[in-house]
């Protein structure tokens, strides 16, 4: 009898923490209360779990937007402070890193050493293995894929304690599982990245102003051999300035420049905003500005990687910009077949709400397969959008953008997702059912319960 | 005319030699937080490295960051510090790795669990000898060695703890306070022999020993402590309180009335 009764806090209790305020994603919906435990070193997972009643979930920094990075009264094991540098080959670019470093972290090392990330998501404040938790993308999909596909290796710890380093070759399965996988395999405790070469900090930038779908997608044709492109949408406007927006493209700069680390952000968001102010007349101004910010129809210019990758990191705590109700992400991926006819109906929709959605964000993905299970991108376009959380509003347009994604043929994106139903991701995601046997049975999520339900325990 | 254009010129060129040089550095419990980070910045500026610690697969991964950030140099001993014992050939035995010694860095030290520390001897004990006979152990060795040499830098961790008992953590208060005195006596011994002694005085700072503790996500940011002390060392201050800020808060302290202090909750 007593074996049974564990008391959680016995073995782990001195390296851990229940946290206060609750962990949060980005989004700030949902809130759910965790016991948050920390961890420093490789050696602290399973032991930091030991005892633990209601499933635990590795976490990073909480950038994905939804619940992905919850648990609902479980246990978070929060990585960021296993972030160590453990090897770097300067000839081949291959840097192996303890799972929590984040990637501002990794820039720092690499930028100033000729090397930069094979793949850039919007923010650098993400852990690398949240990037391969969650495979995500950047502006270089059409030419490198996702991250994951630029990890050779990593180690994963299993609840029962069993280590095993995972590459196409070995365990081959469970890394196929774990990129993408949405840390419910196991730990993972360091992993290798293939950084790729610059010579400059400077990216060539060029903004083309569109109007309209298929103009996106002249420039989408006309740029595949452009490193980087992603287009900013307007989807407040209708009529003749339906679906306008700026297609930003850019290449690293060849000629050899200082390569200087960055400075540290000094600008933090000071205030939650009350919930009226991001309204459809602010936003509509916003983008009505934004658009005429470019004067012309083409610009170009010699811009920082920050600003060009990372514009939203220059404010820390941007999100608290949408208040205390928080924001919800939905991104699709539509596959050619139905991209143009889908995101044209899609947009309608979304003017047709009159919901307010700033940072949209259009993009085309290219064909280089992820060897994630459950990677998101697919060939195709891609769509994400924000709304601040008006429930009986946007929780109605999300489930109607939901249901078309999937009569389009796409799908959504887990880490940008608060909503989706059962039935939805088992449609997106029909490989799911295999997916779940690589699953560690001690680890879930609040969005693994959401889309699987009870199944997501297969104790 | 003005003052203000006088630079005393030993300070830019003593700044120089230490952006230029690298420096031979011992660090005696090198898996603590801020020993770790100050590694990374020293590691960063291609310094050599002698790093011990008890843990052998996590002094591992704390060599293998410094190596790859670029240390010129770094080795590594697995030792139990609380066995004084071996403390000699230990030390020794770093300082031939490094090829002599620059600084000798003392980061060793526990929190303890003060509610059993108040009860059981043996708790309070434990915590009085790894943060105290230990280093007294080190710190001897040292001092001889500099001294003979008339050259280096002594820099001990104590904390701003040992400044005033307070009755939630006075057993670790205690031992730092002893160290605090002993330092501040080493240095007022061989700093004429020329060897810099600096007693640095961190206040309540975000690492693994503080976890848990209330109020833990306001403690100081353990990189931007790191900078403030590996900066110390370079400049061979005496007394460093880190942040800057826990110099007042501590005057402030000490100034309060026993009869006052022994009623509040601190």
């Amino acid at each position: 009898m007593p074996s049974v009764v564990e008391n959680p806090t016995t073995s782990a209790a001195p390296e851990t923490t229940p946290a206060k305020p609750p962990f949060e994603s980005w989004g700030r919906y949902p809130v759910y209360d965790a016991d948050v435990r920390s961890i420093q070193w490789q050696d602290q997972f399973p032991r930091v779990i030991d005892g633990v009643h209601h499933g635990a979930l590795p976490v990073g920094m909480g950038r994905s937007y939804g619940d992905v990075c919850l648990l609902k009264e479980g246990t978070l094991v929060k990585t960021t402070g296993m972030n160590r540098l453990l090897g770097f080959d300067p000839a081949t670019g291959v840097l192996t890193a303890e799972a929590g470093i984040t990637l501002a972290q990794i820039l720092d090392f690499a930028v100033p050493r000729g090397y930069f990330l094979p793949v850039s998501p919007g923010t650098k404040y993400v852990t690398l293995g949240g990037a391969i938790a969650n495979d995500i993308h950047g502006k270089n999909h059409h030419v490198a894929g996702t991250f994951g596909c630029h990890v050779p290796q990593f180690e994963l710890v299993r609840s029962d304690g069993t280590r095993l380093r995972c590459s196409p070759r070995e365990n081959p399965d469970l890394y196929s599982a774990t990129i993408g996988g949405l840390g419910l395999t196991g730990m993972i405790t360091w992993a290798q990245l293939r950084l790729k070469r610059i010579v400059n900090r400077q990216i060539n930038y060029e903004g083309i102003q569109f109007h309209g779908i298929d103009e996106f997608l002249d420039l989408t044709a006309q740029s595949q051999n452009i490193e980087y492109t992603v287009s900013w949408i307007d989807v407040t406007s209708t009529g003749k300035n339906f679906a306008r927006g700026i297609f930003m493209q850019g290449d690293h700069v060849q000629i050899p420049g200082e390569l200087k680390p960055s400075r540290a952000p000094k600008l933090t968001f000071p205030l939650e905003l009350p919930g009226w102010v991001l309204n459809g007349a602010t936003v509509g101004l916003f983008n009505t500005l934004f658009f005429n910010k470019q004067m012309k129809h083409r610009v170009t210019a010699l811009q920082d990687y920050e600003p060009f990758f990372y514009p939203l990191d220059a404010v820390l705590k941007w999100n608290k910009m949408y208040g205390k109700r928080g924001l919800l992400q939905f991104q699709y991926a539509i596959p050619w077949e139905h991209a143009r006819e889908g995101t044209i109906a899609i947009l309608h929709e979304v003017a047709k709400s009159g919901l307010a959605s700033f940072l949209a964000v259009l993009k085309a993905f290219g064909d280089v397969p992820s060897p994630g299970m459950m990677s998101f991108p697919k060939p195709g376009i891609t769509l994400a959008l924000d709304f601040p959380i008006k429930p009986e509003k946007s929780f109605a347009l999300f489930d109607r953008l939901a249901e078309m994604t999937y009569e389009f043929g796409g799908r959504l994106y887990p880490a940008k997702d608060a909503r989706m139903t059962a039935p939805q991701f088992q449609a997106f995601y029909p490989q799911w059912q295999r997916f779940a046997r690589y699953k560690d049975p001690a680890l879930t999520s609040s969005f693994w319960e959401r889309v699987v339900g009870a199944q997501g325990f297969m104790k | 005319m003005s003052a203000t254009h006088v630079v005393d010129p030993s300070i830019s060129s003593r700044r120089a030699a230490a952006a230029s040089e690298p420096k031979r550095i011992l660090v005696l419990g090198a898996t603590s937080g801020i020993a770790e980070a100050c590694i990374r910045l020293w590691a960063g500026r291609g310094d050599h490295l002698f790093l011990v610690a008890r843990n052998a697969g996590r002094l591992a991964a704390v060599a293998a960051d410094a190596g790859t950030r670029g240390a010129a140099f770094v080795e590594t001993a697995v030792a139990d510090l609380d066995r004084t014992e071996h403390h000699g050939d230990l030390l020794a035995h770093a300082i031939n790795a490094l090829g002599g010694l620059d600084v000798a860095y003392l980061a060793l030290g526990v929190l303890g669990e003060q509610p059993k520390a108040e009860r059981n001897f043996h708790d309070a004990a434990q915590i009085i000898h790894t943060n105290y006979m230990a280093p007294v152990s080190l710190l001897t060795w040292l001092a001889s060695y500099c001294a003979q040499r008339h050259a280096g830098t002594i820099a001990v961790l104590s904390s701003v703890a040992g400044e005033r008992g307070r009755k939630s953590n006075y057993v670790y208060g205690s031992s730092k306070a002893g160290l605090t005195a002993f330092v501040d006596g080493l240095r007022n011994r061989i700093d004429r022999e020329g060897v810099r002694v600096i007693t640095i005085k961190p206040g309540p700072v975000k690492t693994s020993m503080t976890q848990g503790m209330k109020g833990q996500e306001r403690f100081a940011d353990v990189d931007k402590v790191a900078v403030s002390i590996v900066k110390s060392i370079d400049r061979g201050n005496d007394i460093v309180y880190v942040p800057g800020q826990w110099r007042l808060i501590m005057a402030v302290i000490r100034a309060i009335p026993e009869r006052v202090f022994k009623k509040l909750n601190l």
